[in-house]
């Protein structure tokens, strides 16, 4: 079709379009309403598991890890690996790498005068953990650690419930040292932390790294070295890079050393489409209705076009434009819904507080924040206008296929 | 048949695509309501029953305060006797078995771990626990004092141990003594928890009664029940079994797993919240034929008026006509939808991937979900949505009152 006859289909599209504005902003309505419930469900799915990917790698994970290529199957002290060297450091302090440290990870048996525990040792530098990881800021009572060869121990506020101890006494830790002999320490806890969820807290207790490798007898040895870049993706070529400066160590990204997080998300993006179907079904019949409710009241007027000599495409495009216009309307005011009620309304994101152990059930977090992605709302704005245009060719394709005489003769 | 019920019939066949159209899309929310009430409902089912079924049964007697600190001081004094006075007592009880529980260092040759050792009856564990029956490699506990020990696949894996390997046990008995011992593995179970599989290990009641100086006592009374739904049921009748023990209380699974109903609070107002907003999507989808069906009828109605019906009478025949549009929709969808619900329900559900998914959310087994098929779960949708639809159909309606008959008949 020429530009010439799309603006004069524009015009007819619209004209037609308010001839019922009752009719119209009914059938809107149920676009709009549609298209934001699209975009809302979108915001709170992939906010859950954005949110869920996020403590994953804050909690201790960071965008990559070197480990000894036999660590991440058997944690145990024989497989630490040792100071990184010189050609790792390169990388490590290349500008693709936003901040690394290094950390020590063993189990561990925590006893209190009157409890103990399996835990996961951490021996952290923690100047280094300043924005790698939650430890970098989480002290809610008592004091960080300090430095590497801190004497302190830092333990979860709820551990420390679970203990029956606090700030000030004084609990044992018992590892495996180098040698296999159980080595023990008694540390002075100096700060409680606090983690979104109890089973964090639970797993960690922090000292300082020279002060583990001091215990465990293994000089500079490390068990993992945690990286984070500007962005968690594309993290190919660092990996490689990281592969080639130690050879003899294991490097990975988050997305292989989490494989079930990938899974999440993966499931949850596939749910998407399903669930935006669904939805479109619901306001789809409606558009479908009132379409062919529109044409079916004009027969007379259609037939009096291709009497007239419009051809039956120009007929189709006409319906077709007066949908589309309905539709970027629709898909206009919903987007702009969308956006107010995810950027302004629940800008702070839904407070869950209230149902707090459901939400640790599930090892959600206890704010659901919701997050807007271009492309999801890129996939919803296409999917609503393609689908919305293929539900009213079949009234499009009907008005197209009247029988002039027969049309402009009905009353 | 009345000549108005009559009158609204034709009509509604006097524009039969619309009346399909409509009536689709009632059918199809139908189909929805119908399917995902029951499938929600199913999977709490399954979420709850699962995850007691590993280990927590559906309720226990412990001493007070035992659930919040679970210290090995705290003990039920004979436990077994209790237990033997409850089996059999009360049909209510499916399941019932005696446990303790203690914190040890496990080691291995080369490996030690900190784990959560438990004391069971192997005789009646199955009743209440479905670890027995997960045993992966091996076999589970033989005998109530045999000296042998069970542990989860990933303790096993950490610690390197196989089946027929001996492992190390140390602990602080009950009386504040050194409790140590060394126990063949027999079995490696995987419960589908990744916390149970790190941390867990199972032996003996009386083996571990003597490693722990428990004497007759022990920790928890496990009670397994026919379903989550005689919850109550269940309760007040444990209640009154222990009622002349004054030293025990009986705690219900709410109690047990405080996280699991709240989470299912959450996912159930979520979905309730969702539904709702498809359901005002489909009615205003739906709106539009019930308000043209009304509008292009403008001059019929002012005929009728003219006439001498009564604006009345006219309404209610507007309201039978979307009342029996409705009642399609209704019907079609729900036999659509239960005929899907019943196939789901008899070849239970399965969506794939769900299973990796489970265990992160530390729920076991949830790769098959069955539908609940309960009649109010199934009437809650169609019941709505016949409700919301003829709430609409009023707003066309009121129109009616305010025609004026010589005005009516001029429009086209």
């Amino acid at each position: 079709m020429k530009g010439q006859s799309l603006s004069l289909l524009t015009t007819l599209g619209w004209r037609n379009l308010w001839r019922h504005p009752r009719r119209t902003f009914v059938i809107l309505f149920a676009i709009i309403l549609g298209v934001w419930f699209m975009i809302i469900s979108a915001g709170m799915m992939i906010g859950i598991v954005e949110q869920q990917l996020k403590d994953t790698i804050f909690n201790l994970t960071g965008h990559a890890q070197i480990h000894h290529k036999k660590f991440r199957d058997d944690p145990a002290i024989e497989h630490s690996m040792s100071a990184p060297s010189k050609e790792l450091l390169a990388v490590l302090n290349s500008n693709e790498v936003k901040k690394w440290s290094s950390r020590i990870r063993l189990p561990a048996v925590v006893t209190s005068e009157r409890e103990s525990r399996g835990v996961t040792l951490l021996g952290i530098d923690p100047a280094r953990e300043q924005g790698l990881s939650f430890i970098g800021k989480p002290v809610v009572a008592g004091r960080a650690l300090e430095s590497i060869d801190d004497k302190g121990i830092i333990i979860g506020r709820r551990m420390a419930e679970k203990l029956e101890t606090r700030i000030g006494k004084r609990i044992v830790l018992m590892m495996q040292d180098k040698n296999n002999e159980v080595a023990d320490r008694g540390f002075r806890i100096v700060g409680l932390y606090q983690a979104e969820l109890e089973a964090t807290e639970l797993a960690y207790v922090f000292v300082g790294l020279k002060t583990a490798q001091k215990l465990l007898d293994i000089g500079n040895e490390l068990s993992e070295i945690s990286l984070l870049t500007d962005s968690r993706k594309d993290l190919e070529s660092l990996v490689t890079s990281l592969r080639v400066a130690a050879p003899d160590l294991e490097s990975m990204s988050w997305q292989e050393l989490e494989p079930l997080v990938v899974l999440t998300m993966e499931f949850y993006e596939a749910f998407m489409i399903y669930w935006y179907f669904i939805i479109f079904a619901a306001m789809g019949i409606g558009l479908t209705n009132t379409m062919l409710m529109a044409v079916f009241e004009r027969t007379r007027e259609i037939g009096l076009f291709q009497a007239l000599g419009m051809r039956p495409s120009y007929i189709v495009g006409q319906v077709l434009m007066e949908t589309l216009i309905l539709l970027i309307i629709g898909v206009a005011l919903g987007n702009l819904l969308g956006w107010f009620t995810t950027d302004v309304i629940l800008a702070n994101g839904i407070d869950l507080s209230a149902f707090a152990k459901g939400t640790e059930q599930f090892n959600m977090s206890s704010t659901m924040m919701l997050t807007l992605r271009t492309n999801d709302l890129m996939q919803i704005n296409i999917l609503v206008i393609l689908l919305g245009l293929l539900a009213s060719l079949y009234p499009a394709i009907k008005a197209a296929r009247y029988i002039p005489v027969e049309a402009i003769t009905r009353t | 048949m009345s000549i108005v019920l009559r009158l609204a019939w034709r009509n509604l066949w006097r524009n039969r695509r619309r009346t399909w159209l409509t009536a689709g899309a009632i059918a199809f929310s139908t189909i929805l309501l119908v399917g995902w009430v029951p499938i929600q409902f199913g999977a709490y089912d399954i979420m709850i029953n699962a995850t007691l079924r590993v280990f927590p049964g559906h309720a226990q007697i412990q001493r007070p305060g035992y659930q919040d600190k679970q210290k090995i001081r705290n003990t039920i004094n004979n436990a077994e006797s209790l237990a033997t006075s409850l089996r059999g007592s009360n049909p209510l009880y499916t399941g019932i078995s005696v446990r303790a529980q203690g914190f040890v260092l496990l080691s291995s040759g080369t490996r030690s771990y900190g784990a959560q050792v438990v004391g069971v009856e192997p005789k009646h564990e199955g009743g209440t626990s479905s670890i027995p029956g997960q045993v992966k490699e091996g076999r589970y506990l033989s005998s109530i004092d045999a000296q042998e020990i069970v542990i989860g696949r990933a303790l096993a894996r950490n610690l390197k141990l196989k089946v027929g390997d001996e492992v190390t046990l140390l602990g602080g008995g009950k009386d504040g003594s050194v409790a140590a011992a060394i126990l063949p593995v027999v079995g490696i179970f995987k419960s589908g928890s990744n916390d149970l599989d790190r941390f867990f290990s199972e032996i003996p009641l009386h083996t571990f009664q003597n490693i722990f100086s428990m004497g007759s006592s022990a920790h928890t009374i496990v009670i397994v029940g026919k379903s989550v739904d005689e919850q109550t049921k269940l309760i007040s009748a444990l209640n009154n079994a222990i009622s002349d023990r004054s030293d025990v209380i009986v705690l219900g699974w709410e109690a047990l797993i405080p996280g699991m109903k709240e989470a299912i609070k959450i996912d159930k107002v979520s979905g309730f919240i969702f539904l709702g907003i498809l359901i005002a999507i489909v009615i205003f989808s739906i709106l539009n034929t019930f308000l043209m069906s009304i509008l292009e009828r403008t001059r019929e109605f002012g005929l009728m008026l003219a006439l001498g019906s009564r604006p009345k009478r006219i309404a209610g025949l507007m309201m039978l006509e979307s009342a029996l549009l409705t009642m399609i929709g209704l019907v079609i969808g729900f036999v659509i939808g239960t005929a899907l619900v019943y196939w789901a329900h008899v070849e239970g559900m399965h969506y794939p991937g769900v299973e990796e998914l489970a265990e992160q959310f530390n729920l076991p087994d949830m790769s098959r979900i069955y539908p609940q098929m309960k009649i109010f779960n199934f009437l809650l949708g169609p019941i709505t949505i016949f409700v919301a639809t003829n709430i609409a159909a009023w707003i066309p309606i009121l129109r009616i009152r305010k025609l004026e008959p010589v005005e009516a008949m001029r429009t086209i």
